[in-house]
């Protein structure tokens, strides 16, 4: 079946968005995105939407259950929130990509800015590029892959939310700590690599997370 | 919120866009400030012609023309603009002997500034900024934060000659810098905390700084969020803070470099297919040469 095609220099981006909340087709395609914000946030169902083009903020924003692909770099904020399903961007990601998600996998082929993957709470992240500075900040749950390098103050304030990052890593934040890459960790790592198309070996990367120092309280920190 | 963008074009070719190209920018981001805007527009002869300086006014009076008759008067909603046959200093001070209830809002051989309140679509037909020819340009779209609506508060300040700034962001010790340069006898038009980082570029520039060397030095002194776009004579630059808390994004192609707030802004450029787009890391210039 061919998908349905949208082009958004013809038709309104409300237009899209509900057709997306009560699917008539399996496949979408999106043409002419031009950075509109919010293209595909709130999809529901099992449905492929491909956006041929660079996206705006909060794309695929609360994915629940979508697979969603961005031909296209994507602004501040895509995944916001996502439940569950997929979300691929071939190109780079600005900040706060996949923030305070859930679950799903969220793929950014190229680099994300920073904040990647702020207070995530259960998404799987995996970057084949770069991370800006801050990210995985006050992460909970989930697990962050980059391929390249890591920015200045990763992890800060991290709880269980585990990082492995294969290139530099600029300096840890408050209570986040390199910690030993075990079996059971690169096997993890394998197969996420695998989920998001990307060749490395799992034994080329570390493992960040938490010291649990920030989990009690301490007399030092009162007044 | 606010909006900044802004274009500086290598391809002569493109010239005569530069106002057509820049209004587009401009009504991708009305939603990031939609109470004010402000425009500057680098090499437009008709506006500044060669060997004139022109000087943006506000407040300016109904008879201005009359007060002026050897020189060009251009009235554009909230701003005047007066262009003549002399320096810059001298016409700044022609103005103001003629008119001294007038406010100075820009100034330079080669630059024109409108600022005005009211829709950033109206007032890009006010500026007539479709037919703006020129080799750079920047705009911005004010969602005020830190001081009132008014035309002195929109952006973007020029407060030497040549020069502008556009900031979308708050400075947090603004006072405090204020007073500083207030004593090396530094004087405001406005209550704006970007104000205060224009003063503060001026003066660097004054100085012997370039652009560069200012912008680093401004991330030394001042707190707060911030990205700035920053022009001159002859230059173009970008800075953000420590945490990039505002959104910037920068195209690079052969004929051109842009630069604004969104991604959106920049969709409709030609040749942005093939652009090289990347986000400013903080408190990293970016600054370009003509």
């Amino acid at each position: 079946m061919d998908p349905v095609t949208f082009d958004l220099s013809a038709a309104p981006l409300r237009e899209l968005n509900a057709e997306l909340h009560a699917p008539t087709s399996a496949r979408y395609e999106v043409l002419n995105p031009k950075g509109a914000h919010a293209i595909a946030a709130g999809v529901r169902n099992p449905i492929d939407v491909q956006v041929r083009g660079h996206a705006g903020y909060y794309c695929a924003g609360m994915n629940d259950g979508g697979e969603i692909t961005v031909h296209g770099n994507v602004g501040t904020g895509v995944a916001e929130n996502m439940m569950s399903g997929a979300v691929r961007v071939r190109g780079d990601a600005s900040q706060s990509a996949g923030a305070t998600a859930h679950g799903g996998l969220l793929v950014i082929e190229g680099s994300a800015s920073m904040r990647c993957g702020i207070s995530m709470k259960g998404i799987d992240i995996v970057v084949g590029g770069d991370i800006g500075p801050m990210s995985a900040f006050m992460a909970q749950a989930g697990r962050l892959v980059v391929c390249g390098d890591a920015g200045d103050d990763l992890g800060d304030s991290i709880y269980e939310a585990r990082i492995y990052v294969r290139g530099k890593v600029g300096s840890l934040g408050a209570d986040c700590v390199e910690k030993p890459v075990r079996y059971e960790h690169r096997a993890e790592l394998a197969e996420l690599l695998a989920a998001a198309g990307l060749e490395h070996d799992p034994g080329e990367f570390r493992r960040f997370g938490s010291a649990r120092r920030l989990y009690h309280f301490a007399v030092h920190n009162t007044y | 919120m606010c909006g900044i963008v802004g274009l500086h074009l290598r391809d002569p070719q493109l010239y005569p866009r530069l106002g057509r190209l820049l209004e587009s920018m401009l009504c991708q981001v009305v939603e990031r400030g939609p109470d004010s805007a402000g425009v500057a527009v680098y090499g437009d002869r008709r506006r500044c012609p060669e060997g004139h300086a022109a000087v943006s006014v506000l407040d300016s009076p109904a008879d201005l023309t009359a007060r002026l008759p050897n020189a060009l008067v251009t009235p554009a909603g909230d701003t005047t603009v007066v262009a003549a046959p002399m320096g810059v200093e001298a016409l700044v001070d022609t103005v103001l002997a003629a008119a001294p209830e007038v406010r100075v809002v820009g100034s330079g051989t080669d630059l024109t500034v409108y600022k005005g309140t009211g829709h950033p679509r109206a007032l890009a037909a006010t500026y007539d900024l479709a037919n703006a020819q020129g080799w750079q340009g920047l705009a911005h779209t004010r969602m005020a934060t830190e001081s009132a609506v008014t035309p002195e508060g929109c952006h973007p300040f020029s407060v030497g000659p040549d020069q502008c700034l556009v900031h979308n962001g708050s400075f947090a010790n603004h006072a405090t810098i204020r007073r500083d340069l207030q004593r090396d006898g530094v004087l405001f038009d406005s209550e704006n905390d970007s104000e205060v980082g224009a003063r503060f570029v001026a003066s660097r520039l004054a100085q012997g700084d370039d652009l560069d060397k200012a912008l680093r030095l401004l991330c030394e002194r001042f707190d707060g969020f911030y990205t700035l776009l920053v022009t001159s004579a002859d230059g173009f630059a970008v800075v953000r803070d420590a945490i990039a808390c505002k959104p910037a994004i920068i195209a690079e192609t052969t004929a051109w470099v842009a630069m604004a707030s969104e991604f959106r802004a920049l969709a409709e450029l030609p040749g942005i297919e093939d652009a090289r787009i990347y986000e400013p890391e903080p408190e990293r210039v970016y600054a370009w040469t003509r």
